[in-house]
């Protein structure tokens, strides 16, 4: 919402300067989004003399004036007007000053070998006319005593623009605006005249308001100006036009436009000898057309609000009118519209036909009912002052009574809600001076509305008024207090905390991308899980949700290898999605690590990443988190984008349904559709919602310190196995076998080849034995190691290598 | 006796002598060899009268552990020695750089979270969170934002059916929704999460996060609003001072509602908070909508409170001096490298937020 100072202050009387004013819009809840000077450069244009003109020697057409600005030295500017003469008062423009009429910027410049200053202006350089014949001739005798001073008087007038929120109608015009800041204390909202104007003859054309279930009009009054001559706007007229950022048409158009954005009240002018008869205004039937203003052909739905003759659609009401019946600068007799459509109405048939203009903007956000009549008076008036004509009476249809929202208000509600008191006075003041009537009661205020404020319907609405009325800055600022009703983080945040920190501990730089994704990446991670489709995404290549997030990881890593870098370790912690219900997600850690480990290192041999490694930070991060290795339970099923024998899961044990993690080498062919280079690619997933809660607290999960001091034996075994047995398997063999003896088992090498049978692989580990009651003898050693060879043997076909 | 004493003398004399190990070597065998002169002394131990071998032995041992004594402290010295001369030659350049190491990092936006966390676990609040697809309902309706109200043209919202029935949640709203409606009040969480709009360009990216506060309860008023506001906008740029402005807006849910800027000054083309006549907007807040309220099950006649609404990422660039929003989402590992926090850098209470 755009308007000058100036404007403002034809509805208000105030002694508050500009700036103040703009404080106190910000103050009361209108947010001033930029305030500048109408024109910022007039500073820039001078009253100048022209002390000397020479022929230019290398021009016939111009001229080298020595300008007079009133300083010392005078200026020398090359001109190519023809009444550039000696003693001509006329206007200079200086270096850097913006010409009003192009926006061109000037600079100090050589004109056919001469340096120019500056230039000497036309009118219409400067839009005050369209003479452009030449430089502006200023009388001596008002001009004279002003040389070097500034050409442009009084013109220090602001363009402020407001950004308005939804709720605020009122103040998508002039006035509404001047009403705020009146009740705000700053001044007096003026009087609209009610000079009542002269109306002759009735308004002919039939206007019939058909009603409906679905009614998109409620009021449409009327009256016709015969007799108009249209012609451009005065002067007066233009500017206010222009300093909308708008462009001038005709004065018909132009005041229909002022109206609108002076009282905001939207009006429409149509040409009426090109209306078939009557005025009818009902809803439209499915396929109707009609051409609007904005050269569009619209094809219009059921049910949408129209206005229309005989012949058919005139234009949609409060959105945008139609070209059969627009006014034009020949037009002769003319019929105002001032209606009062419904927001909802307005607002889907604009949306339907996507459609923005300035009036469907106000009407769907509440224009007030009750200014049906003000605004043809005010435009009517206008209309026939500049343009001529005879107004008829004004013809108002109305299929509802006008009412106005009554509240009751308990003033004790606004100390409750700010936190501070406001006497009873100054409550009614600044209601009254926002429109309300009041009628006190003991401790409550019965309140009509007024018309114009659709937003306010309830008590809380009023509390609001009144708190920014008052001013924001009076309202305390109470310490907080420190209890708390439950802990911070829950348990699952914990995790979640926990596992991120724990992840990046490992290398990983943490990154956060999309929760969507290309559908052709998601493809290859998607799996099973629904593709969910964006209907309205911002790209083509973001059109679906994540279902993984390697898509997005492998994306961006490809682009991180593109700029050069070669060893690669990200991570996320997000969502995934399972489908399109509130819900349907997982929270899941997803890492990649690509290239070398210990890349051009003088001291360690490099070797490509490999699944070990990632396995690793994917233990690790459990084992840290709290779960139990020795409860851990691998697998080596994996989804399909990791490399089918270099990929596994975890499972926290044996016996649960779910893994908790996948980790292994992604998928060679994948790697391959991407157009990833790298010397190695893995990576990890953890599935939080898997990962089971720790039931006990720190506090709870420590157990007795329990140690033994007795001497530990080591002893070495190598078994031959069939070359699929797990290790993980032998693993849990041996330690089954005597829990309070055997320590830990280490494996310390694995081995194909030479002296192995084929299909056969020699696993060597290292068995730690310790009693915890005394210091083992040789034989309970022999005992034990004995059990280990003949129990591995029987129970996993292996033998122990000699 | 008078034997064992000038042994004794001798052979200490002897010790205290520079001496190489040979040279040791052969006075312990000297001296406790199988005919050593020590142990000749205790071979006659047995002819002497009792009375005599008493007071015999017991000088004996005390000379014998003496002389021992010097003999190992001796080869010490030798070891040593030799050590030394053995270090003269084990000098390695210690400059070569030391074993490969990677550093992990954690990404501002999270960094930002755990400290606005921190910050409002400090005053009571707790964390909750929702769904990033919401229904209409919880990210519009429930929130007074009925359909066909202009204020839903200030969410550009990604649906996921033509219905536009299911959405990416466009602000962290809807959790206040959820929160209250399976729950009883007081209520006193923040919320913050993934939100999304679509809207792109070089100020605003399609996805973002927010982090959504409410306390509810029976006396909760504006008073109690603008206390915790600034006590969370102080603690989060860890100033003393800090300017701050409520000015009234508009927020379908919330009456009344306000934005909140914050002074600052640009200084070297920075911008520092706290001080300056210019203002920047940080926050959306306001007291919870009756009707919000009624849309959850609560009677606004007993209950009443605040919300508000932050953009995390924009309060991250503004702390820590991050220009470009989009740069948080492209995954530009010089990036991340730069701007990223060491994850043993946790925000707390104790330990402060930053370093």
């Amino acid at each position: 919402m755009k308007f000058t100072i100036s404007w403002l202050r034809e509805h208000l009387d105030t002694k508050y300067k500009d700036n103040e004013l703009i404080e106190k819009l910000t103050d009361v809840g209108l947010e001033v989004e930029s305030y500048e000077n109408l024109s910022t450069n007039l500073d820039s244009f001078k009253v100048a003399k022209i002390i000397n003109a020479e022929q230019h020697p290398n021009a016939d057409r111009l001229k080298i004036c020595d300008v007079d600005l009133g300083q010392e030295s005078n200026v020398k500017v090359v001109c190519g007007a023809p009444n550039a003469k000696k003693d001509l008062l006329t206007v200079y423009a200086g270096p850097e000053s913006i010409i009003p009429k192009n926006n061109m910027k000037l600079a100090v410049s050589k004109i056919r070998g001469v340096t120019s200053y500056g230039m000497l202006c036309s009118e219409s350089e400067l839009n005050l006319s369209n003479e452009s014949d030449g430089i502006i001739e200023l009388k001596s005798i008002n001009y004279s005593d002003k040389i070097g001073k500034n050409f442009f008087k009084n013109n220090t007038d602001k363009v402020v623009d407001l950004s308005i929120t939804p709720n605020r109608p009122d103040c998508l015009g002039v006035r509404g605006v001047a009403r705020d800041l009146a009740a705000a204390g700053v001044g007096k909202l003026k009087n609209i005249s009610n000079k009542s104007i002269k109306k002759n003859g009735s308004q002919k054309i039939k206007v019939s308001i058909i009603k409906d279930k679905n009614q998109g009009c409620t009021i449409f009054g009327s009256c016709l100006i015969k007799g108009v001559t249209n012609k451009e706007s005065p002067k007066w007229l233009k500017e206010k036009i222009e300093s909308l950022g708008q462009k001038p048409i005709s004065a018909i158009v132009d005041i229909t436009n002022y109206v609108m954005f002076d009282l905001n009240r939207p009006l429409h002018a149509y040409d009426a000898d090109k209306i078939d008869k009557e005025i009818i205004v009902r809803n439209s039937k499915k396929g109707e057309t009609f051409e609007a203003l904005d050269n569009n052909k619209y094809k219009l739905d059921e049910g949408m609000c129209v206005i229309s003759d005989n012949s058919g659609v005139l234009g949609l009401g409060g959105i945008i009118g139609g070209t059969r019946t627009s006014t034009e600068i020949n037009t002769k007799n003319i019929l105002l519209e001032s209606a009062y459509f419904i927001p909802k109405s307005i607002r889907k048939t604009s949306k339907l036909l996507n459609i923005d203009t300035d009036a469907k903007f106000r009407f769907e956000r509440g224009i007030d009912p009750q200014s049906i009549e003000i605004g043809l008076s005010k435009a009517a008036q206008l209309i026939s002052d500049i343009c001529g004509g005879k107004i008829s009476k004004f013809d108002i249809k109305k299929t509802t009574k006008d009412t106005k929202n009554k509240i009751q208000f308990k003033n004790s509600l606004f100390k409750k809600i700010t936190g501070f008191n406001v006497k009873d006075k100054e409550i009614i003041k600044i209601l009254s001076d926002l429109g309300c009537e009041i009628s006190k009661k003991k401790l409550e205020l019965d309140l009509k509305i007024p018309s114009w404020r659709p937003d306010i319907t309830q008590p809380i609405d009023i509390v609001e008024e009144i708190v920014r009325i008052k001013g924001y800055n009076n309202i305390e600022t109470l310490e907080p207090e420190k209890t708390k009703i439950k802990d911070t983080l829950n348990k699952q945040q914990k995790l979640f905390h926990f596992l991120q920190r724990s992840v990046a501990s490992k290398g990983y730089l943490e990154t956060i991308t999309w929760s969507f994704t290309d559908s052709k990446i998601n493809n290859l991670f998607k799996e099973d899980l629904k593709e969910i489709k964006i209907v309205n995404p911002i790209s083509s290549d973001l059109d679906v949700l994540r279902n993984s997030i390697f898509s997005n990881l492998t994306f961006y890593l490809k682009k991180n290898l593109d700029r050069g870098f070669k060893d690669i370790s990200l991570f996320e912690i997000g969502p995934i999605f399972k489908d399109k219900l509130p819900g349907e997600q997982l929270t899941v850690i997803g890492a990649i690590k690509s290239g070398k480990i210990s890349r051009l290192n003088w001291i360690e041999k490099d070797r490509s990443v490999d699944l070990f490694d990632v396995k690793k930070d994917v233990i690790q991060t459990l084992v840290e988190a709290g779960y139990n290795r020795q409860s851990f339970f691998i697998r080596d099923k994996s989804p399909s984008y990791y490399h089918p024998g270099k990929a596994g899961s975890v499972y926290l044990d044996k016996d649960d349904i779910d893994p908790v993690a996948y980790f292994g080498e992604i998928h060679p062919n994948i790697i391959k559709k991407l157009d990833i280079k790298t010397e190695g690619l893995v990576g990890f997933e953890i599935y939080l919602d898997q990962l089971k809660e720790n039931k006990l607290k720190l506090k709870d999960q420590k157990s007795n310190f329990e140690y033994s001091d007795y001497q530990k034996s080591e002893r070495d075994f190598a078994f031959v196995v069939d070359k699929n047995f797990k290790a993980q398997d032998l693993i849990k063999i041996i330690s089954s076998i005597d829990k309070n003896l055997i320590r830990s088992i280490k494996i310390f090498d694995i081995y194909e080849g030479e002296n192995i049978p084929n299909g056969k692989k020699s696993i060597a580990l290292n068995v730690i034995i310790q009693s915890s009651e005394k210091t083992l003898e040789e034989s309970d050693l022999e005992k034990i190691n004995k059990l280990i060879i003949s129990t591995v043997e029987t129970k996993s076909g292996a033998k122990i290598r000699s | 006796m008078s034997d064992i004493k000038k042994i004794k003398k001798e052979y200490l004399e002897e010790l205290n002598k520079e001496l190489s190990l040979d040279k040791v070597n052969q006075i312990k065998t000297e001296l406790f060899g199988k005919n050593g002169l020590i142990s000749n002394e205790f071979k006659k131990l047995g002819a002497l009268a009792p009375q005599e071998r008493k007071q015999f032995a017991s000088d004996l041992n005390f000379i014998k552990e003496e002389l021992q004594e010097n003999i190992s402290k001796k080869f010490k010295e030798l070891e040593i020695k030799e050590i030394n001369e053995k270090l003269k030659n084990e000098k390695v350049d210690i400059t070569l750089p030391e074993r490969s190491f990677e550093q992990g990092k954690i990404h501002p936006v999270s960094q930002v979270i755990d400290e606005i966390s921190s910050i409002f676990s400090e005053i009571g609040f707790s964390v909750e969170e929702g769904p990033d697809v919401e229904n209409e309902y919880n990210n519009f309706t429930a929130l007074n934002t009925p359909e066909n109200h202009p204020a839903r043209d200030m969410h550009d919202t990604f649906y996921l059916d033509d219905k536009k029935e299911l959405l990416l949640r466009t602000h962290t709203s809807p959790v206040q929704v959820r929160t209250m409606l399976k729950g009883n009040p007081p209520f006193k969480i923040i919320a913050p999460g993934r939100t999304y709009r679509s809207d792109s360009d070089q100020t605003h990216a399609p996805m973002f996060h927010q982090v959504e506060g409410l306390h509810i309860d029976k006396d909760i008023n504006m008073g109690n609003l603008k206390g915790c506001l600034n006590y969370f906008i102080k603690e989060f740029f860890e100033v003393d001072k800090i300017k701050m402005r409520f000015r009234p807006s508009h927020f379908p849910f919330t009456e009344p509602s306000a934005e909140v800027d914050i002074g600052y000054e640009l200084r070297d083309g920075k911008i520092v908070i706290g001080e300056g006549d210019k203002w920047l907007e940080v926050l959306g807040c306001g007291m919870v909508h009756p009707n919000v309220l009624k849309n959850v099950n609560i009677n606004p006649e007993k209950y009443q409170g605040y919300a508000f609404g932050i953009g995390i990422d924009r309060l991250g660039m503004l702390k820590y001096g991050i220009n470009d929003l989009r740069a948080f989402f492209e995954t530009d590992y010089r990036w991340l490298n730069h701007f990223g926090f060491d994850p043993l850098d946790v925000p707390s209470n104790y330990r402060g937020l930053s370093r």
